[in-house]
């Protein structure tokens, strides 16, 4: 019997480090994720993408990931474990991830490191992102026509940039269709947490909004939405099956694109450190089919999409007015400059609320 | 025929000793059914979990640093349950700690301060934490209020005051709003033990405030008071021992430790004051110290031991693509061998054949 296991434990490890060796070839890839990759929103997304780069580049590269990953002490390490599995390039996919990546990235210089959302940049340190701005806007524009008491409801994750410009290119658009929209915005402190998504959702349809948006992961507030008679726009993935009869949109978080042309860079040994920003145009981001509205307001959005990937429409157009009544400098010509809206910390006019922290 | 607990006429020592060995050897046995179920190879991913992080001295590091909070918050919590004083909160003293002791750093950021920023931190991190679990002891001590709820109720009060500092007053002005303080100068910052490493001084006081609780507890009469009131507490009163005393100083004791754990990962680990600074230690903290039988020791390896299932896990997700969550149910099942284990400390299992007489009597 002992020499049955004995046997058998030698087997299982020879047939480990078989598979070891032929894995030594191809280039490793590492994933950080923030939540479940099941969270159906923003991990889900990015998980997807990297199966898609698994079928594209699969020869050629091993792909690995750690998922729920909190954006605390335990980050760091989570990092550098991958570093030490061999992984080569590294994409760490939420902006609480920014310092530790950072660190890693100093300690390990021949290592190359791809951060999402963030600010910060290094040798062997690129950052993405998209500019979900331009999704908001013609969210903002479709949640006007839509909305019967004229109060949009918004649950809000963190009062970053990226979340802020969002809730102003929806208001601004919103107050082309109409000047006096309202809208009510709850802030959820987290990424992830169906519960406390789907209380919020609650609670702003409790204060009669009628269309309920989302900078949160899960699809619990479309599924409030749905429940309750109300429309959604989703988040981050496809969620219509969540609301068939409540989703207007989603803004679809398409990464695998980037992600494979970065690994293939990575292949041919011509990665550099980068900092993408891209929009409608380079298929940063897609827009789910528009549903549930009449033909008109589809219309409405589709055209506000062509001009926006063409670069005709610009949702942050001057003159943009902030809360305090007064014009916001335009640095960008006839619109805000990216560092305006990479760094937004202040309301448009119209927001009947206060940006936390300010 | 029927399997029944029955109570042993005292508790057996032997089971006490052998039992959390059992309990591992149940978890090793179930992980290895369900690995087979996943279709992962058993040995390799037990090798993962247990022997792969024990192997270099990088994960050993990690290793300790995830244990220090946990031993530091458990050692302190075991006084209280040994005193039978139910300190539910040592989370929210954690984040207090941290809050208390991120003051001075903020404060002194970008000045010149000296050495003495980090030693200041410390004491009022510990100061903060204790004056924090002193209130449910006063309650509990004054009016009888159950310290279970109270202290438990302080924890969501600490977490949204730390939430409130970091998104207002305390916020990194460069930090693009993002809920959470520049990075602390290098005088506010816990030394690392290792170059290169993340091994860090808390985890040498984590060791002292083991050494001193074991010498408290075994050769102090503080020790024995304590041990006294929580174990014959009508034994302790004809003693002369004052129970309601001993409340007040396990829960600021206890306190205190969880107040310097919580400074200590945020100017060691983090680097800042953000929320999320702590994935539940306060809570982690009430299973160390009862894995480890409220025995300071026994703590420490308890420590360790969860420390290393964390580890473990990332490792496992890694090599073998084992989901987290596999971890999750791993842990959950350890925990639920070493209850199931530790009742037959007391109670043994024993046959008893109910029918027999009547069946004979039908024959």
């Amino acid at each position: 019997m002992r020499k049955t296991l004995l046997a058998l434990a030698a087997g299982l490890l020879l047939a480990g480090s078989v598979s070891a060796a032929s894995a030594a070839d191809k280039l490793k890839v590492g994933f950080i994720y923030l939540g479940p990759i099941g969270d159906l929103g923003w991990t889900y997304q990015h998980d997807l993408a990297r199966q898609a780069l698994v079928k594209e580049l699969g020869d050629k590269i091993e792909t690995t990931y750690l998922e729920n990953v909190p954006e605390g002490p335990d980050a760091e390490r989570a990092i550098e474990q991958l570093v030490r599995a061999g992984n080569k390039l590294i994409f760490t996919t939420s902006f609480g991830y920014m310092d530790p990546t950072l660190k890693v990235a100093k300690k390990y210089p021949n290592v190359h490191f791809e951060h999402s959302t963030g600010y910060k940049r290094d040798k062997n340190m690129s950052t993405y992102s998209a500019k979900w701005y331009q999704g908001r806007y013609i969210q903002g524009l479709i949640a006007a026509k839509m909305s019967k008491s004229g109060v949009l409801g918004y649950i809000g994750s963190f009062p970053i940039p990226e979340v802020v410009s969002g809730i102003n290119a929806t208001i601004l658009a919103a107050q082309t269709i109409n000047p006096n929209i309202k809208v009510k915005i709850i802030w959820a402190n987290t990424w992830f947490d169906p519960g406390k998504e789907a209380d919020a959702a609650k609670a702003l349809i409790d204060q009669g909004a009628d269309v309920i948006m989302q900078h949160t992961d899960s699809p619990a507030a479309m599924q409030i939405a749905s429940e309750r008679g109300k429309l959604a726009f989703g988040q981050d993935s496809e969620m219509i099956k969540f609301g068939p009869k409540t989703q207007l949109t989603s803004i679809l978080d398409t990464w695998a694109p980037y992600y494979i042309a970065r690994v293939k860079a990575e292949l041919d040994g011509t990665w550099k450190s980068e900092d993408t920003w891209g929009g409608l145009d380079s298929h940063m981001f897609a827009m789910a089919p528009y549903t549930n509205m009449p033909d008109d307001v589809k219309k409405m959005a589709e055209d506000a999409q062509a001009a926006i990937t063409a670069g005709k429409l610009h949702p942050f157009k001057c003159p943009v007015i902030g809360q305090d009544g007064k014009p916001v400098e335009c640095k960008g010509g006839d619109h805000l400059d990216d560092g305006q809206i990479l760094g937004m910390n202040f309301y448009v006019k119209g927001i009947d609320d206060k940006l936390p922290g300010k | 025929m029927q399997l029944v607990l029955e109570k042993r006429a005292e508790r057996s020592n032997t089971i006490a000793l052998v039992s959390p060995l059992i309990a591992i050897g149940l978890t090793i046995v179930t992980m290895v059914i369900l690995f087979a179920i996943l279709g992962k190879n058993p040995l390799l991913a037990l090798h993962a979990y247990f022997i792969a992080p024990l192997t270099d001295s990088y994960s050993l590091q990690e290793i300790a640093v995830k244990a220090t909070p946990l031993v530091m918050i458990a050692i302190g919590l075991s006084l209280c349950y040994l005193a039978n004083a139910w300190n539910i909160g040592a989370e929210g003293q954690f984040l207090i700690g941290a809050v208390a002791g991120s003051w001075i750093a903020v404060k002194t950021q970008g000045t010149d301060a000296g050495a003495w920023v980090l030693p200041v931190m410390f004491v009022l991190a510990a100061a903060a934490g204790a004056l924090y679990a002193l209130i449910p002891a006063i309650c509990k001590v004054r009016f009888g209020a159950s310290e279970i709820l109270t202290s438990l109720m302080l924890v969501y009060v600490a977490d949204l005051f730390l939430d409130y500092l970091v998104r207002g007053p305390w916020r990194d002005p460069n930090g693009f709003n993002f809920p959470t303080t520049a990075e602390f100068d290098p005088v506010a910052t816990v030394p690392l033990l290792i170059e290169g490493g993340r091994l860090h001084l808390g985890s040498i006081i984590a060791l002292l405030v083991v050494a001193a609780v074991a010498i408290l507890l075994g050769r102090t009469i503080k020790g024995f008071e304590i041990r006294v009131v929580g174990a014959a507490p009508r034994a302790a009163r004809f003693g002369g021992f004052n129970s309601n005393q001993l409340i007040l100083l396990t829960f600021a004791v206890s306190g205190a430790l969880a107040g310097l754990a919580g400074i200590i990962e945020v100017a060691g680990p983090v680097g800042h004051l953000q929320p999320g600074i702590s994935p539940g230690y306060g809570f982690t903290a009430i299973i160390v110290a009862f894995l480890g039988r409220l025995n300071p020791l026994g703590i420490l390896i308890a420590g360790l031991f969860l420390a290393l299932t964390f580890i473990g896990g990332e490792q496992a997700q890694i090599a073998m693509k084992i989901p987290l969550d596999v971890t999750k149910v791993f842990q959950g099942i350890l925990l639920f061998y070493v209850l199931a284990c530790d009742s037959l400390i007391l109670y043994c299992f024993k046959l008893v054949f109910p029918n027999r007489q009547v069946a004979r009597g039908a024959n």
